[in-house]
């Protein structure tokens, strides 16, 4: 069972599996007024590629710093291999954070560097690799995303997607154990969406990674992923495999998958009524 | 009466959450230079980068600093004659333009021009590497921002501001004595004679010097912890490039205020 309290059956094969990640009753906010995540839980187990979903600025995102320690939790515990990381030292964080790999919503590239010295970063920094293993390395990152022939090209010669694969590339430049992408689909074009879909699959599977994968594109994620978790509100309110999730009568997944406008989730931000709000403006 | 009370409070409320937040943010620099102290190591170890933050810093400022110490310094010297013509005294023209320079103006506009073009720039690309998520790439790379990108660039800003400093003097000299000498057309032996015989090495030059590395100190500080504090939106990053230059310039007109009166209180 990957969640702690799953109300869906999960086979028990996947229950045996070391969690890499365990979120437990976790809380976090920016401010002590707005609270982002109350009580989370969730795991991960080793190997597997699992989804978070939810809409905008319900704190998927939130999650993936918190596993990588840029943000600590107010309440819980978020353990990486059965280590709490807010237990950890700053050399042992660091030390985590070398085994692994993020991909920001927005690519994060380094706009003062090229392509090709924006994925030998990580290599240059923690690893006394040759400068010709190192070349070979990136070209090889590079042709698994598809761009070897950008090694030379800033990143702002490059388009919004394209960019995002480059930074796919960096993420995957030491091989990391865990993998955490921040909404990789997002501005891609349904050829690039597909392949980087797939890769990020065989990625997982190729190199016996451990992937999070934070979107919104429920259809790519249907065909890639192992596990979805659902959050709303800064909860988890579902979770399942694949073919619950499919198959699943809960109001919020039903609306999530099938994109409706009416149902748990408000597509309005909370406001005063619209009779009130132009009334008022009139008066 | 009332409302004069609550608008008397208010005002003593405001003044005094003002100063606790500048001093919390005075702290927060504290802590900051010693940070950037603490990761400098690796800035030694790596030339490369310091050397690349060198040119951004300082050979693109060369233009604007020699440019303009060539002008201040024929300025000086036009404006010089003016008052020592009434006194007979036009030969000490050299020693006029040399000690404005090389005691005040060569740190003083130097540091004003450097935190302008260089400051602000360093302010706004560190700003723009926290909006872009650049810096936090990095962290979650294990990788220290404060020790690959802040490093290097306040380091870059403390050798480059006194040997800028150090030109505009040389090029004021040079245009006071274009001015003087080739223009107006005082005696050069003069010139050049009472200038030697009147700077002193130690109490002149070396005080100068120590004003443009305390400014380089300072105005390195307020470009990298601005930019690194910069709220990560456009207008937060249009906001800490400007406070670098308005709160540089202050700083270095007060710091100059308090190091003149250490330095030259035996003339006072």
């Amino acid at each position: 069972m990957f969640a702690s309290s799953a109300p869906h059956g999960v086979s028990a094969t996947q229950s045996e599996i070391a969690p890499m990640i365990a979120l437990d009753e976790v809380s976090f906010g920016y401010t002590k007024d707005r609270k982002i995540l109350s009580g989370v839980s969730l795991t991960v187990p080793k190997g597997k590629l699992v989804a978070v979903m939810g809409g905008s600025g319900c704190g998927k995102t939130t999650i993936l710093r918190l596993i990588c320690g840029q943000h600590t939790a107010s309440a819980g515990t978020v353990k990486v291999s059965g280590q709490s990381i807010d237990s950890m030292s700053r050399d042992q964080l660091y030390a985590h954070r070398r085994r692994l790999g993020m991909l920001f919503q927005f690519g994060a590239l380094f706009t003062d560097m090229t392509v090709f010295e924006n994925i030998a970063f990580p290599m240059r920094e923690h690893t006394d690799l040759p400068e010709s293993i190192i070349r070979d390395l990136v070209l090889m990152k590079l042709n698994a995303v598809g761009l070897r022939g950008t090694a030379e090209l800033k990143p702002s010669e490059l388009s919004g997607g394209m960019a995002r694969r480059v930074a796919l590339a960096r993420t995957i430049a030491l091989d990391p154990e865990l993998v955490l992408y921040d909404e990789p689909f997002a501005g891609l074009d349904p050829i690039s969406l597909s392949v980087v879909g797939q890769l990020i699959r065989k990625l997982n599977d190729a190199l016996g990674m451990t992937s999070i994968l934070v979107t919104h594109d429920i259809m790519e994620s249907l065909k890639i992923v192992d596990y979805i978790y659902f959050i709303s509100e800064g909860k988890v309110v579902a979770h399942g495999d694949v073919a619950t999730i499919k198959s699943s009568n809960d109001p919020f997944v039903k609306q999530f998958v099938n994109g409706e406008p009416d149902g748990p989730v408000r597509f309005h931000y909370p406001a005063k009524p619209l009779v009130e709000e132009f009334s008022g403006a009139a008066a | 009466m009332n409302g004069f009370v609550t608008g008397v409070a208010n005002w003593f409320i405001g003044i005094g959450e003002a100063t606790r937040g500048g001093i919390t943010r005075l702290g927060f620099a504290t802590r900051f230079l010693l940070a950037v102290i603490r990761a400098s190591g690796s800035t030694f170890l790596r030339p490369r980068l310091l050397i690349k933050e060198l040119y951004h810093a300082g050979v693109l400022s060369l233009i604007i600093v020699l440019m303009s110490g060539l002008f201040i310094g024929m300025v000086l010297a036009l404006q010089g004659y003016e008052t020592l013509v009434r006194f007979g005294a036009t030969e000490a023209m050299g020693v006029l333009v040399a000690l404005s320079l090389v005691r005040e103006l060569g740190p003083v506009v130097a540091g004003l021009l450097f935190a302008s073009r260089a400051g602000s720039a360093i302010t706004a690309e560190i700003g723009l590497m926290k909006t872009t998520e650049q810096l936090a790439a990095m962290e979650v790379m294990a990788v220290d921002p404060v020790a690959r990108v802040v490093a290097p660039r306040f380091w870059a800003g403390v050798i480059s501001l006194p040997l800028l400093a150090a030109l505009f003097s040389t090029l004021g000299i040079y245009g006071g004595y274009l001015v003087g000498v080739k223009l107006i057309g005082i005696d050069g032996g003069a010139f050049w004679g009472q200038m030697q015989a009147a700077v002193d090495w130690r109490y002149d030059v070396l005080n100068g010097v120590i004003k443009s590395i305390v400014f380089a100190v300072a105005v390195s500080l307020i470009a990298v912890f601005e930019g690194y504090d910069a709220t990560p939106t456009a207008e937060g990053v249009s906001a800490a490039t400007t406070r670098t230059v308005v709160t540089s310039a202050l700083v270095i007109l007060a710091l100059d205020f308090v190091l003149t009166v250490f330095m030259f209180r035996g003339s006072i």
